[in-house]
């Protein structure tokens, strides 16, 4: 079980999120301390993708503020009356911070792994070549891939390009890291691998935000769970609390029905 | 010439067209420079306009699809026209602006009229190439704080290049080929030497068929250029050959 520390990696607070109208969150807010692994549940259309999304503004949220660290996300209204980043390298820089790993894994294409993993550490942190390599051949080692180096991603079967999305992730050195269904799209045989990698992470102190339909990692993994309902926080707690004697009628709705 | 295997006649005739083959040759390389000049420039005009096209500013892109528009709707051969006969009756104004010794020219002429239209065409390949690009690999490169000029340096342009390449081969032999409209604006090259030479000898049928065959080397050798340089990067669209134990 992941312990958490009392410095605060990430704190979001009063997140609003509209589309055309339809409002998606409804003030969600949220902290996680460093060596926290938060799990976030919610049927699909509760929000918990778009809030995952808005935490490292590849959404602009239309209200609340965010954290990283210790550094405040500045958003400004623009003349439209929509938020915007106010910093444009401020966010580079955040995005860089909180990794993101996504359910469809988007490794660049064009890009053995081994460049892939190497791509944002040299071209965005602008760290020397030389050490980046060496690094993701560390990191491909402990995702357990290291014989893939030289692979284009579409050589690779699913859960090898999300173990290799996972160390593109890390080579960032993020502060928090956030997890879009990781193993949404893998075959059940693949869900395995992604999942044990993932629990080594949580189990070295890494910071995760996870949003995932696996029940067993919610349960056994995160240190948190938060269960999302129509873009509000229904129930929220640590896992052998929520699980046991869940509060909500929708949660428990919820769990029965993903057994 | 004549050697003893072949009739007298045959000879001749072997002669006369390797005589006409040698005096076209002359004309590759004023042909191969306005086609390799009009391609390169016309290149870059056309990833600007591509740009320009996709942009969310609507004066901008209505200009960059405007121009695209008239070059692509109009025949290659009126706006050669217009720009080395047409300019010509603006000639006090040019001179004056200091532009006239590049109007008067016909081999700038021809290379302008060629790069902008092979710009307006080219610009709708990469466009189709940009459209292409995976949403999602965008979007891990802005979450990895990528933006701007790498973001397109990096992912963006490396994959819509290799989309629009295949496309791209064929604007390149068209553009071969039309290089022979600047014969209409008197230009020397290929298909201008295969006219003079054909007035000359009243044998049309040997002098242009040399002349196509010329057009048609040059094209084998870039086709196979470009489908090695499309094979280098293709790699990763390839099934790997990995020696299994």
């Amino acid at each position: 079980m992941p312990s958490s520390s009392d410095n605060v990696a990430l704190k979001v607070s009063g997140i609003h999120k509209s589309f055309n109208g339809n409002e998606v969150l409804k003030g969600i807010s949220l902290e996680a301390h460093e060596g926290d692994v938060i799990s976030i549940l919610g049927s699909s259309g509760s929000g918990k993708s778009t809030f995952l999304r808005c935490i490292n503004l590849l959404e602009t949220p239309d209200a609340g503020d965010i954290w990283i660290g210790n550094e405040h996300i500045k958003l400004r209204r623009n003349s439209k009356g929509m938020m915007q980043p106010a910093d444009p390298k401020q966010i580079d820089r955040i995005r860089s911070q909180a990794a993101m790993v996504f359910q469809s894994f988007n490794l660049w294409s064009h890009m053995t792994i081994l460049e892939n993993i190497i791509e944002a550490p040299i071209h965005v942190q602008k760290r020397p070549r030389q050490e980046c390599i060496e690094e993701a051949e560390a990191l491909l080692a402990k995702v357990g891939i290291a014989d893939k180096r030289d692979f284009y991603p579409s050589h690779l079967s699913g859960g090898q390009q999300q173990r290799a999305a996972i160390a593109r992730a890390l080579a960032m050195h993020p502060q928090v890291m956030l997890f879009d269904e990781p193993t949404s799209a893998l075959d059940p045989e693949l869900v395995g691998e992604v999942l044990r990698v993932m629990r080594g992470l949580a189990e070295e102190g890494r910071t995760m935000l996870v949003v995932t339909h696996e029940m067993g990692f919610a349960r056994d993994v995160s240190n948190k769970v938060i269960f999302l309902h129509q873009g509000q926080i229904e129930e929220q707690g640590n896992p052998s609390e929520v699980f046991g004697n869940p509060k909500s009628e929708r949660f428990k709705q919820f769990i029965s029905n993903s057994r | 010439m004549t050697s003893g295997i072949f009739p007298t006649w045959f000879s001749d005739e072997l002669d006369f067209y390797l005589m006409i083959f040698s005096k076209l040759l002359t004309g590759v390389p004023t042909t191969l420079q306005l086609a390799i000049y009009s391609v390169f420039m016309g290149f870059f005009f056309a990833l600007c306009l591509a740009l320009m096209s996709r942009s969310k500013i609507g004066p901008v892109s209505a200009l960059a699809r405007g121009y695209i528009f008239t070059f692509r709707g109009t025949p290659m051969l009126i706006q050669l026209f217009l720009i080395y006969y047409g300019m010509g009756q603006f000639r006090p104004f040019l001179q004056e602006i200091n532009l006239w010794w590049f109007f008067r020219d016909v081999y700038y002429c021809a290379i302008l009229g060629l790069t902008m239209n092979t710009a307006a065409y080219g610009a709708e390949i990469i466009r189709g190439g940009l459209q292409s690009v995976p949403h999602g690999q965008i979007e891990a490169a802005r979450a990895a704080g990528m933006s701007g000029f790498t973001l397109y340096r990096r992912i963006i342009f490396p994959i819509a290049l290799r989309q629009a390449l295949p496309g791209y081969t064929n604007e390149i032999i068209l553009m071969i080929k039309d290089t022979s409209l600047a014969s209409l604006i008197t230009l020397v090259e290929i298909t201008q030497l295969a006219d003079g030479l054909r007035s000359q000898t009243f044998r049309p049928v040997a002098v242009y068929t040399c002349a196509g065959v010329i057009y048609l080397l040059i094209n084998f050798v870039v086709t196979w250029l470009v489908g090695r340089a499309e094979y280098r990067l293709n790699r990763h669209l390839r099934p790997i050959k990995v020696a299994t134990v």
